[in-house]
């Protein structure tokens, strides 16, 4: 097998980018869940809430997003 | 995204990242500004779209509205109840330019579904405009408004006064990576589900190759694809909503920069 140290450690590190993608999908399923819990204790007030939640799981969400960009990026550009 | 050969030697029949290059539509030059490739086809029948649902639909103005015509008046409301309940009722002045901008998004996002598609909200040089304009249209609203009081958005005066120039540093950081992060997470959503269902297509024709237990990857990934599709359904609406609401959102802060 021929051996390219370079190649062989970029897709190392976009396998390893990859876990900040769990680390974003605990952020999320923080969010959503949290907002289930004090929904369900006053239904009367969640919807008015839906935006604050999407806007929540945005903000959590690009943080994986920039993790999966970072392995695309060390799979193809570099 | 780069092409790969090396895909077609090793079982992947094609690359997940082919279906993101940008081709010309006629013959096959090199791709320059004003060449015509499949993502201005594709923009373009985004906007026939909004056309033909906001203009043709809402052409008859019946009393009792019709199929198309109840869709535009609920996407107009939909819209108009955001921007005044996120960013207040004086943003209602920008709300033609938010319109503007949801509309493009889902029918992009949308029709790029459609099998052999092309996304362009998958490419960043697309999002990257368009979170840019909405950047520049709030700093410039910002300063226009309120002159550098406008600059009070980054001088918290909730907090102690010892800890303000670390809070500024920070929420300096922050103002200037939202567009960086307003349009890759467009770019990212749109662009991961499409690779994901076209993984799964690469597995579905295993049916040929395989024997025994390796006959279950055939109708596994089929059912996969049709997952995966009706998520990025979903996904395709929600992202173009999150790309709104943060525009709404960066509104208010240049409309009211108090904290």
């Amino acid at each position: 097998m021929e051996g390219d140290i370079v190649q062989m450690g970029a897709y190392i590190g976009a396998g390893l980018a990859c876990m900040g993608m769990g680390g974003s999908a605990i952020g999320v399923g923080n969010v959503a869940g949290n907002f289930l819990a004090g929904a369900l204790r006053n239904p009367s007030a969640a919807a008015g809430q839906t935006a604050t939640l999407f806007i929540g799981i945005a903000f959590a969400e690009a943080l994986g997003i920039f993790s999966f960009l970072v392995a695309l990026l060390l799979m193809f550009a570099v | 995204m780069a092409t790969e050969a090396q895909g077609s030697q090793e079982g992947l029949v094609f690359h997940p990242m082919d279906q993101f290059i940008i081709s010309p539509l006629f013959g096959d030059g090199p791709v320059g500004l004003l060449t015509v490739t499949n993502a201005t086809l594709w923009m373009a029948l985004a906007v026939a779209a909004v056309f033909a649902l906001l203009v043709l639909g809402t052409s008859r103005r019946e009393m009792v509205p019709g199929r198309a015509q109840s869709v535009a008046e609920l996407t107009y409301d939909f819209i108009h109840k955001m921007v005044e309940d996120v960013a207040g009722k004086d943003a209602l002045s920008f709300f033609p330019y938010i319109m503007t901008l949801f509309l493009f998004i889902v029918f992009a996002n949308f029709l790029g579904l459609l099998p052999a598609a092309f996304t362009p909200t998958s490419h960043i040089a697309v999002t990257g405009v368009l979170a840019m304009m909405v950047f520049l249209t709030v700093t410039i609203v910002g300063f226009l408004r309120h002159g550098t009081g406008f600059l009070g958005l980054f001088w918290v005066t909730a907090a102690p006064l010892p800890l303000r120039p670390v809070l500024a540093i920070i929420e300096i950081i922050s103002y200037f990576v939202r567009p960086v992060s307003h349009s890759v997470r467009l770019a990212g959503n749109m662009m991961a589900g499409h690779a994901v269902i076209k993984v799964f297509a690469a597995f579905a024709p295993m049916i040929i190759l395989s024997t025994g237990i390796g006959l279950l990857v055939t109708p596994l990934s089929i059912l996969a694809i049709a997952a995966v599709y009706a998520l990025e359904v979903l996904v395709a609406f929600i992202q173009a909503y999150v790309f709104t609401i943060l525009t709404c959102v960066y509104l208010k802060d240049a409309l009211h920069p108090h904290h």
